[in-house]
């Protein structure tokens, strides 16, 4: 059957992985092909890369990097970041990346949903989202979580899966950091609205987290960085206490 | 050397990579010489199968990937690429596909079941799938029972059990790999699959 997904996420600047200074076990602990080998290796589904680049020359670097992890590592690639126009999607593609992330981009211009999807497939068009509570209510979140948009959030995934989008990154801004549980009633909320995969990401702190994450009908991954980076989980040893749990998982 | 053959769909950056990173000569390709001085054919292929199949009649290869095959040389469809090898496909309408391989392409949303809880699967089924391995097939050699393969698909190969060489469970059985004679197809992603896909394609390359 099929299996639950994790994610490990790579957000990268000036070529290097940011917040992977404390990443133990493998040489170069913040070179992103590096990393990409290692979480390759530890078992990862998939690895998802987000250029938090602010210069045009960073940009050409962060896409070397690209290459370079696309052409030594074949499991599914997802690239975020900076993604505004088609031609964006273009680059990156080009680059090896297999499924391109949409987040701010796509809150500016929701056509750039419609337009990727139709031009590469809806499973190349990945809808990440920011999402917290303001006064009780799911809002979406731009510019890396800072700017309340005022958008209903949960009306917010079914217009993206609606315009084409193939997945869905859930991030709950209220969870993220916390290290308590993902946002399992955000999740919800999404799940029962959309029957694209979604991707749950924020709050993840050990390995019951995930387990139970994964109790929840229509969850199909869990994403994190920090847990994985700084080795407070180890990739293999999750799966295998997932599999213990009863989830299916690939070992 | 390895022809990939370059028919204007989808993205060959992994495909290529994997090929090399195997070290395997490579060639994309939509020339016939090429064609015919390789000794082994891939065929690649992501988005519509009624877009794709007129974009690879279009390049007029079609005769001559059919007679290279006949004459024994190896062909990897792969993805939408395995899906052109059937006879027929019911993607948005009925469309005639080379016929290599006996059966027909369907809707996965159509055919499968209710659950319990009266939802369906989602679809595209897309993720990491277990390989159960119909016999032992040399495209397999390095690969065994249970190993996890990458699928991104709507629609599914039916009615093509005699050349079936393994499937994934989906609540309905998904043909992920297909065999006659020198023809291959496989549904699933060999240059995404991890180390799995890699030793399927390496099997190839020694086929």
């Amino acid at each position: 059957m099929i299996t639950k997904r994790i994610i490990p996420c790579l957000d990268v600047r000036n070529g290097r992985v940011v917040k992977g200074i404390n990443f133990e076990g493998i040489q170069d602990v913040a070179d992103p092909v590096e990393m990409a080998r290692f979480y390759n290796e530890s078992g990862a589904d998939e690895l998802v890369f987000y250029d938090i680049t602010a210069s045009v020359e960073e940009r050409a670097l962060f896409s070397d990097i690209l290459v370079d992890v696309a052409s030594q590592i074949f499991i599914p690639l997802t690239v975020g970041g900076g993604i505004n126009t088609l031609d964006d999607f273009d680059r990156v593609l080009k680059c090896g990346a297999d499924k391109v992330s949409v987040n701010s981009g796509a809150i500016r211009n929701p056509d750039l949903i419609e337009q990727g999807a139709k031009k590469y497939g809806d499973q190349c068009v990945v809808l990440s989202m920011d999402i917290k509570r303001v006064d009780g209510v799911f809002k979406l979140f731009s510019k890396g979580g800072r700017e309340n948009t005022g958008i209903d959030a949960l009306q917010w995934a079914v217009d993206g899966v609606n315009r084409g989008a193939g997945e869905l990154v859930v991030n709950s801004i209220d969870t993220d950091g916390v290290k308590d549980g993902f946002d399992l009633e955000l999740l919800d909320e999404i799940a029962a609205r959309v029957s694209v995969p979604i991707i749950a990401s924020g709050g993840a702190g050990k390995m019951e987290d995930f387990s139970e994450l994964f109790q929840h009908p229509g969850i199909d991954a869990g994403l994190a960085a920090s847990i994985f980076h700084f080795k407070e989980i180890d990739i293999r040893d999750l799966k295998q206490y997932l599999r213990k749990a009863g989830v299916e998982v690939r070992l | 050397m390895i022809a990939v053959i370059d028919y204007g769909v989808g993205n060959l950056f992994s495909l290529t990579a994997s090929l090399k990173f195997l070290g395997a000569e490579t060639i994309v390709t939509n020339k016939k010489e090429d064609i015919l001085a390789a000794d082994r054919i891939i065929l690649p292929g992501v988005g519509a199968f009624e877009d794709a199949i007129a974009k690879l009649r279009a390049t007029g290869l079609v005769e001559t990937i059919i007679e290279e095959t006949r004459r024994g040389k190896p062909l990897l469809g792969i993805c939408l690429g395995m899906q052109l090898l059937f006879e027929t496909s019911y993607e948005y309408g009925k469309h005639q596909g080379l016929g290599l391989i006996k059966g027909e392409i369907a809707s996965i949303e159509e055919d499968l079941p209710k659950r319990p809880d009266g939802e369906k699967l989602k679809v595209p089924h897309i993720g990491w799938n277990s390989l159960n391995l119909k016999g032992s097939d040399p495209l397999f050699k390095y690969i065994k029972e249970g190993d996890y393969v990458y699928y991104v698909h709507s629609f599914y190969g039916k009615n093509c059990l005699e050349n079936t060489i393994a499937s994934s469970n989906y609540d309905i059985e998904i043909t992920g790999a297909v065999r006659s004679g020198s023809v291959y197809g496989t549904q699933f992603h060999p240059e995404k699959s991890g180390n799995v896909g890699l030793n399927i394609l390496r099997a190839f390359i020694e086929l």
